[in-house]
C-alpha cells in the first residue's frame, strides 16, 4: 500500500472509490467512525458531495453514510477504480 | 456503577424479561410492536427509540416482559441513547437479549454480537429484513452461523410478521454466545486485566474489555486492577501504535468480517428504484427544488385536506350546540356543561382535521426514510448557525410533536449541540400549534400567509441558533449519520403511529378542553372572567389583542391548541371577530412564547431545570418581541 497516492477522502470525485488508509483526528471520532465501517482498509465509494461545502454521501460495507466536509478531509483514501488518479 | 448492579434485579419479579438489542435502524421497534401490538414509534431513520419502552407478550408459553432498548451500533462509547442501552443490560435484570439484526448489514451487526457474547447474557440471534439482504444479493446459511455462534439464530422479516413465532419459540434455548478469540496480544491483555476481577460481579471479560477500551470509572478501581489495566493498555497500544479501544474495535470487526465470510455469500445486488432515486432527491443542486416541493406539497395537502373535513364537521357541530344549549336552559350549571361542549365540540371541529393528515403524512415522510436525507441536504446549511446535519431529525420530528423532538437531541454527540438543538426545537411549531397556524390564519387571512409564517420561523429559529451558538462557542465534532436505505411504508405501521400520536390528543387534549371550556364559561357567567382577563393584561396589551384573549393564552401553556379553542369560544362571534393583524400576531405569539407544560418537563428532564427556565424565559421574550414587532408591521 503506497501512501504516497493518498488523498483526503473530501477530494474523491462523486462517483469515485478508494481504499481508506488512515484516519487523522481523536480517538471519539476514530471510534464513531469505525462504528458504521469507516476503517483503514475499508472500500469507500463517493456519492455525492452536498451543496453550500455540505457533507460528503458514502457507500461503505453495503451502507450508505453522511460525513461531514471537515470529518472528511481528515480521512486519507488511496484512490482507485473507476475514477483517475489526480496526480500526486 | 452500572456493572455493580448487577444480578441485583431479577428477584421479586415473576415475569421473565427479555430485551431488544440492535444497531440503530434495524427494526427493533418494528419487531417490538409486532410482538406486544402497537406501543411504540417506529421510524426509518436512527434514534426515534430513545427511552426502554416495554410490554408484554407469549414467551414460548409463558407470559414474559419485553423490552425495547434504543439502538446501539457498540457497547463502547455512544451518545446518551446508546448508554440508556449499556445501562440496562449491565443492570442484569433481563433474562435474555434478542439482538435483532439487519440482515443486509450482517458483517457489522455480527460485530455487536461478539459484544453480546463478551456480556455473558443468554440470547438469540434474530436476522431482521432478510428481504433486504436477498436485495442486496447477500444469502446466509442461517443453521451454519446458529452453530458458530452456539446459540439460536431465526430467519425473519418483522414488517410482514415472518418468523416471529419460530423466534419467541426459541427464547427457551437462548444461550450466552460463542466467542472466537481475538488476536493473542488481546487476549493476552484481556486476560492479564480480568485475572485481577475477581470481586467484580460483571462478566470478567466484558468488564476487562471496557477497561482496556479505556471506559467504564477507572478512578473507582482497586489498585490491583488498576495497574495490570494501565500496564495491558500501554503495553497493547505500543506493540500496534493505536489506542486500545480503537484496536478492539477493529479485532472485533474482523472476527465479525470472518464469520460473515464463512457463512453468507455474496451476489449481484439488484438496482432498484429506491438506489436511483437518491442521485434525484439528494443531488447536490436537484435536491434543493425538490426538498422545498415535497414540504411544500406536504404543506398543501394539509391545508386542503383539513379545510375540506372541517367544512363538512363545523356547521353539523354548530347545530348540534345550538339544540344543547335550548335543552341546557340558563343558569350556572348549564354554562358550565354548555361550555364543556362547546369545548370539546371546538376539539373535535378544528383539532381533527388538520392534525390527522399532518401526521399521516409526517409518519409517511418518516417510514420512507426521508428524513436524514433532509439532514443530508442542510448540513451546510446548519453550519452556518452553528450546528450540523444530525440536529435537523431533532427539528423535523418537532413539527410532529416537542417532547419527542426533545428526547431525540439524545442522538447527537456533543452536549453543546445538545443543548442548543433542544433549545430551538421548542420553537419549531409542533402539531398544536399547526392547528393554529391553519385553522385561524390559513383559514381565515389564506393559506399564503399560514406558509409564510412557517418560513418566518425557520429563519427566527436560524437567527436565534446563531446567537446561541455564539453565546455557546465550541465545534462539534461534525455530522456522522447513517442513511439508511428508502424503505416502502406499511400502512399498518402508518396508521399504528398516528394513533398513537394521536392518542396524546383525544385522551389528554379533550379531557382538558371540555374541563377548560366549561370553567371559563362557568367564570364569564358569574362574572369573573373580566377580573381574570384584566391579570394577564400585559400580555394582551402590547400585542394589540381583546382583553379576552388572555385567559387561552395562558390555557395555551397547557396545550398549544387549547389557546385557539378557548379564543374561538371567549370571543362574541368566535375568532372570526379578530381583524387579521390581531390573527396574525396572536398566531406568531402562540408559535413562540412559553412550550406547552409537557415539553417543559421533558426539558427539565434532558436539560435541567435551570436551562429549561431559560428556555421558557427565552422563548417568552421572543415570542413578545415578534408579535408586538409583526402587529406593528402588519
Amino acid at each position: 500500500m503506497s501512501f504516497a497516492f493518498s488523498v483526503p477522502l473530501a477530494s474523491l470525485p462523486p462517483g469515485g472509490a478508494g481504499r481508506l488508509v488512515a484516519i487523522h483526528g481523536g480517538r471519539g471520532s476514530a471510534l464513531r467512525l469505525r462504528r458504521l465501517g469507516l476503517r483503514p482498509g475499508a472500500l469507500v465509494r463517493m456519492v455525492a458531495a452536498g451543496g453550500w461545502g455540505g457533507p460528503v454521501l458514502l457507500e461503505v460495507d453495503g451502507c450508505r453514510v453522511a460525513l461531514g466536509r471537515g470529518l472528511a478531509r481528515h480521512i486519507l483514501v488511496e484512490p482507485r477504480g473507476p475514477s483517475p488518479r489526480d496526480g500526486h | 456503577m452500572a456493572t455493580d448492579r448487577r444480578g441485583a434485579g431479577k428477584e421479586g419479579r415473576s415475569l421473565p424479561r427479555v430485551a431488544l438489542v440492535g444497531q440503530p435502524n434495524a427494526g427493533k421497534s418494528t419487531l417490538f410492536n409486532a410482538i406486544v401490538g402497537y406501543r411504540a414509534v417506529a421510524s426509518n431513520f436512527p434514534g426515534t427509540t430513545v427511552e426502554a419502552l416495554r410490554g408484554r407478550a407469549n414467551i414460548g408459553g409463558r407470559r414474559g416482559e419485553v423490552v425495547d432498548l434504543p439502538g446501539t451500533y457498540s457497547l463502547l462509547g455512544g451518545d446518551l441513547a446508546e448508554r440508556v442501552t449499556r445501562e440496562f443490560l449491565l443492570s442484569g435484570d433481563v433474562d435474555a437479549v434478542i439482538q435483532v439484526a439487519d440482515a443486509s448489514l450482517l458483517g457489522r451487526s455480527l460485530a455487536l454480537t461478539l459484544e453480546l457474547a463478551e456480556l455473558g447474557i443468554p440470547m438469540v440471534l434474530c436476522l431482521n429484513m432478510m428481504d433486504e439482504a436477498e436485495h442486496k444479493g447477500i444469502s446466509i446459511d442461517v443453521d451454519a452461523l446458529a452453530d458458530l455462534l452456539g446459540i439460536p439464530v431465526v430467519a425473519a422479516v418483522a414488517s410482514r410478521g415472518q418468523g416471529l413465532s419460530e423466534l419467541l419459540a426459541s427464547l427457551p434455548a437462548a444461550k450466552p454466545a460463542r466467542r472466537p478469540p481475538y488476536a493473542a496480544d488481546v487476549e493476552r491483555a484481556l486476560a492479564r486485566i480480568a485475572a485481577t476481577l475477581k470481586g467484580d460481579p460483571g462478566a470478567p471479560i466484558h468488564r476487562a474489555a471496557q477497561l482496556l477500551g479505556g471506559e467504564g470509572g477507572q478512578a473507582a478501581l482497586d489498585p490491583q486492577t488498576a495497574r495490570a489495566v494501565e500496564e495491558a493498555r500501554a503495553e497493547l497500544s505500543q506493540g500496534r501504535g493505536e489506542d486500545p479501544g480503537v484496536i478492539l474495535a477493529d479485532e472485533r470487526h474482523a472476527q465479525a468480517m470472518r464469520l460473515f465470510e464463512a457463512v453468507a455469500r455474496v451476489g449481484q445486488p439488484q438496482v432498484g428504484w429506491r438506489e436511483r432515486l437518491d442521485d434525484v432527491l439528494m443531488h447536490p443542486v436537484a435536491g434543493y427544488p425538490f426538498l422545498v416541493l415535497i414540504l411544500l406539497g406536504l404543506f398543501a395537502l394539509v391545508f386542503w385536506a383539513g379545510g375540506a373535513v372541517e367544512g363538512i364537521l363545523s356547521p353539523w357541530l354548530d347545530g348540534l350546540s345550538g339544540r344543547i344549549a335550548a335543552a341546557l336552559g340558563t343558569g350556572p350549571l348549564a354554562a358550565l356543561l354548555g361550555g364543556a361542549w362547546d369545548g370539546l365540540g371546538a376539539g373535535i371541529a378544528i383539532v381533527l382535521p388538520y392534525l390527522v393528515p399532518f401526521l399521516l403524512l409526517l409518519a409517511f415522510l418518516e417510514d420512507v426514510g426521508y428524513m436524514p436525507r433532509v439532514g443530508f441536504l442542510l448540513d451546510g446549511l446548519m453550519h452556518k448557525v452553528g450546528l450540523h446535519g444530525k440536529s435537523v431529525i431533532p427539528f423535523l420530528l418537532g413539527y410532529g410533536c416537542t417532547v419527542p423532538a426533545v428526547l431525540a437531541t439524545r442522538i447527537l454527540d456533543d452536549e453543546r449541540d445538545r443543548l442548543v438543538t433542544a433549545a430551538l426545537a421548542v420553537m419549531i411549531p409542533c402539531a398544536g400549534r399547526t392547528i393554529v397556524i391553519m385553522g385561524l390564519v390559513g383559514r381565515y387571512v389564506g393559506p399564503g400567509v399560514a406558509l409564510l409564517l412557517y418560513v418566518g420561523n425557520v429563519a427566527v429559529v436560524a437567527l436565534a441558533g446563531w446567537v446561541l451558538t455564539r453565546l455557546l462557542p465550541g465545534e462539534g465534532p461534525g455530522l456522522i449519520l447513517e442513511i439508511p436505505p428508502y424503505r416502502r411504508p406499511r400502512a399498518k405501521n402508518l396508521l399504528g403511529k398516528t394513533w398513537l400520536r394521536l392518542k396524546g390528543f383525544v385522551m389528554l387534549a379533550w379531557p382538558l378542553l371540555a374541563v377548560s371550556s366549561g370553567l371559563l364559561a362557568l367564570a364569564e357567567a358569574l362574572g369573573w372572567a373580566r377580573g381574570l382577563n384584566a391579570s394577564v393584561r400585559f400580555l394582551t396589551w402590547p400585542l394589540g389583542l381583546p382583553s379576552e384573549a388572555g385567559v387561552p393564552l395562558v390555557l395555551g401553556i397547557l396545550r398549544k391548541e387549547l389557546s385557539l379553542v378557548m379564543l374561538d369560544r371567549a370571543l362574541v362571534g368566535g375568532v372570526a371577530a379578530l381583524t387579521h393583524a390581531q390573527m396574525i400576531v396572536f398566531t406568531v405569539f402562540v408559535l413562540f412564547y412559553v412550550p406547552c407544560l409537557a415539553t417543559v418537563g421533558a426539558l427539565g428532564k434532558e436539560l435541567g431545570w435551570r436551562r429549561t427556565g431559560l428556555v421558557v424565559l427565552g422563548t417568552t421574550a421572543v415570542g413578545l418581541l415578534l408579535g408586538a414587532f409583526v402587529r406593528l408591521l402588519v
